[in-house]
């Protein structure tokens, strides 16, 4: 099993939220992080999952989802193929000589302080879930307060965006392959 | 013009060419009940919500055309959920249309509010909650669209109380624009030339035909396939009536229950083309040991059924009609350059030895006890196989497919991947309802027939009038099989009585006739009196043999090798750990 990255265009619809996550639910699949916000389409939505499964039920789970009425388009993110980013917000106790080393932290990871106390530091930290789950490592020693994450987003690298992107790899397919656009 | 929603919804239903739609008024769609009246859609009034449901969907099975549920919010709604879960697992076209509370009490625990868009959500192809009256007719007919085309399912339309009073200038909307919902229908050439290419290299083929011939309404392109290509054909439970069980290519139906020759010509074949099945674990058995030496041409409109349980070595997504269509002429193609069908004399005649070696099979005794098989025989000769049937689910259901003998699609209507429990009797109501001008018997287990026999009064009330045989056997037979069989025949909650409740004063009171055999020789003068009746239900209570079993039977979990073709060759464990799991 490893990380497979899904990026989901969905008709920003009552309900849709919930469509995609009970259909994880329903197939027995847990949802690593799964990120949702609006794209330059008002009609649109755009959904980051990130989940843990084998190929071949990730293949029945992107079936799944385009058989979903709301479901535009999903492309799954080859590792490479794909810049990923993710944004955490990390409150860290950081009073006296540790709010030196903290910020020392800071700069080499080239993260923000957004707020400081007698006691804490909150850190905005943004980068590949890699750097973040390194700078978290180095964080724990001093203690932390409280953590954010918004789980990953992503976009593939070139020229095209998630919807030329879908009906190429339509028309590599054939016409049998999963991505049909969605629909059954 | 202005128009209310409730208007507005009879207007979209008339669009939608609907003739017929079951339900039942309550609070929160009574606003929708009052147009009604005017409409030419005919309602019927069914005496419980689940009723109203699986009618619709014995009319959409007997039609091919959508049907549809009228049901008031919460509890009215939640009694529709069973249906609707039937209808999305044996792919039935079927549109639910529910009242809501208010927008305003949304939300607020209002009397007689579910939030039955989110319990149906897994349970529909989609749902739609309409917030605002102007959507109305669009909602309504995007319903429409999806529950009949692609793989077919049900759809609820969700209707707040006050969006039914909205006033609003009507429109009805030209087309549907759905850009997430394009199902692919017709099948990649390529793909159809590849496997036309594995049929002719095949010694030892078999179609392996499933509900989605029937949905497709591809029985005639099925009959050239199998006719020109001198393929052998298996229907599955969802397909029976998609070729004739009387063709000499056809091996009849596989599965738990299936016919030795079918199970087996499967196991043993070297090609499965699967026509709009699914591979479900009824049919396969233990999937590691299903069909090991057979490549696989997996034909199905959704491309998630293909590869799911079995992969693929030709893969086409596609409407079984196209599909069908194509593969044939490209057969044919073939064919003709090859200079005519591959020898397949030995695969054929190994076929038709295991067909006289193994039929199904029971033994009446003059004297009794009676046999549900020779009731169900009966039925058939009597009418000559001129009828819909219908069935529930268990014993009785089995037999039924076993012992009648399909000739034409949409004459068999049951419910197949849900396993629901007192389909039948309102099934049939549904099905006689959309096909007036046939003969519908619903065959139907004692069990099953008691969780919605009230349908019998709507059945009167109405004038639709059907036959329900009621193979009697005084327990929930199935079950109790399954305890004979590998429970050390420890009989847990399976009995039920011969004459609680007397089912032939129930078919009194609810104004049917009521007609009983008790002994072999009763049954054809039963059944005589029964066809004799056209003008108002009947209800036969056969009293059978409780102890008969269901055979050919692949216990759950085992191979399709170890089928046991009769009770002789039982070999029920005993070692708990071994005992097959539902």
């Amino acid at each position: 099993m490893r990380l497979h990255t899904i990026s989901v265009l969905v008709e920003d619809k009552p309900g849709v939220l919930t469509r995609v996550a009970g259909l994880f639910a329903a197939r027995g699949f847990n949802i690593d992080s799964l990120a949702v916000g609006p794209t330059d389409d008002p009609g649109l939505s755009r959904m980051t999952i990130v989940i843990q499964v084998d190929t071949k039920p990730l293949e029945q789970i992107t079936k799944q989802l385009n058989k979903l009425v709301n479901v535009i388009k999903i492309l799954e993110h080859d590792a490479g193929d794909a810049v990923e980013r993710e944004l955490m917000l990390v409150k860290v106790k950081g009073e006296g000589e540790a709010r030196a080393r903290i910020l020392e932290i800071c700069d080499v990871f080239r993260v923000r302080v957004l707020d400081v106390t007698h006691r804490t530091i909150t850190i905005e930290g943004t980068g590949t879930p890699g750097k973040l789950e390194a700078l978290l490592e180095l964080l724990r020693d001093f203690g932390i307060v409280e953590l954010s994450r918004t789980g990953r987003i992503a976009l593939s690298r070139g020229d095209r965006g998630i919807k030329e992107r879908a009906a190429r790899l339509r028309a590599v397919a054939g016409a049998d392959q999963e991505w049909t656009g969605g629909g059954v | 013009m202005k128009v209310t929603g409730a208007q507005a919804l009879f207007r979209s239903l008339e669009g939608e060419g609907v003739d017929l739609a079951f339900g039942i008024p309550g609070g929160a769609i009574l606003p929708a009940y009052d147009p009604l009246i005017d409409s030419k859609v005919r309602h019927v009034l069914c005496r419980h919500e689940q009723g109203a449901g699986h009618a619709a969907e014995g009319y959409a099975w007997a039609t091919g055309k959508v049907g549809v549920a009228i049901a008031t919010s919460g509890p009215g709604g939640c009694n529709l959920v069973t249906a609707l879960a039937d209808a999305k697992m044996d792919s039935v076209p079927m549109v639910a249309i529910t009242g809501q509370v208010p927008t305003p009490v949304v939300g607020n625990d209002a009397f007689q509010e579910a939030d039955i868009t989110g319990i149906t959500m897994p349970i529909t192809k989609h749902n739609f909650l309409v917030k605002d009256a102007n959507e109305l007719a669009v909602t309504i007919r995007e319903a429409f669209h999806i529950a009949r085309t692609g793989r077919p399912g049900p759809v609820l339309v969700d209707i707040p109380k006050d969006v039914q009073l909205q006033e609003f200038t009507w429109s009805w909307p030209g087309s549907v624009d759905l850009p997430g919902y394009r199902p692919t229908t017709k099948g990649n050439l390529k793909q159809v030339r590849s496997a036309a290419k594995m049929i002719m290299e095949s010694e030892r083929p078999v179609l392996y035909v499933g509900g989605g011939v029937i949905k497709a309404e591809a029985h005639e392109e099925l009959l050239k396939l199998a006719n020109d290509g001198r393929l052998p054909v298996t229907t599955t439970l969802m397909a029976r009536g998609a070729f004739p069980d009387t063709h000499e290519l056809a091996l009849g139906m596989p599965g738990m229950h299936g016919g030795y020759t079918a199970v087996t010509a499967m196991q043993k074949a070297d090609l499965l083309v699967a026509l709009g099945a699914r591979f479900d674990d009824r049919v396969t058995g233990q999937l590691s040991s299903f069909a090991k030496g057979a490549r696989i041409i997996h034909v199905d409109v959704d491309p998630a059924e293909i590869g799911k349980n079995r992969a693929a070595d030709v893969p086409i997504v596609g409407d079984c009609k196209d599909v069908i269509a194509k593969l044939h002429a490209e057969l044919r193609r073939l064919q003709d350059e090859a200079g005519g069908v591959p020898d397949r004399t030995a695969w054929l005649a190994q076929l038709d030895t295991w067909k006289q070696t193994y039929p199904y099979r029971y033994d009446q005794p003059g004297d009794g006890p009676l046999k549900p098989q020779f009731c169900i025989e009966r039925l058939y000769e009597h009418t000559k196989g001129d009828a819909i049937v219908v069935a529930g689910v268990g014993q009785h259901q089995m037999w039924a497919s076993q012992f009648w003998r399909f000739s034409e699609p949409r004459t068999w209507v049951n419910s197949g991947g849900l396993g629901t429990m007192g389909f039948a009797v309102p099934a049939a109501l549904g099905a006689k309802a959309g096909r007036p001008d046939r003969r519908v018997i619903a065959i139907d287990g004692d069990g099953c027939f008691q969780m919605t026999s009230q349908e019998l009064a709507t059945s009167t009330a109405e004038g639709i009038p059907f036959v329900t045989a009621i193979i009697n056997n005084a327990h929930l037979g199935m079950v109790r099989q399954w305890q004979e069989l590998f429970y050390e025949e420890r009989y847990s909650q399976v009995y039920l009585s011969y004459d609680v409740p007397d089912y032939v004063k129930l078919a009194e009171a609810y104004g049917c006739v009521g007609l009983r055999a008790e002994h072999p020789d009763d049954v054809d003068a039963v059944i005589d009196k029964a066809l004799s009746i056209e003008d108002r239900s009947v209800v036969i209570d056969f009293r059978v043999d409780s102890k008969e079993m269901c055979f050919p039977m692949v216990p759950a979990g085992a191979s399709n090798d170890d089928i046991i073709v009769g009770p002789e060759g039982l070999r029920p464990t005993n070692d708990p750990a071994e005992a097959p799991v539902a």
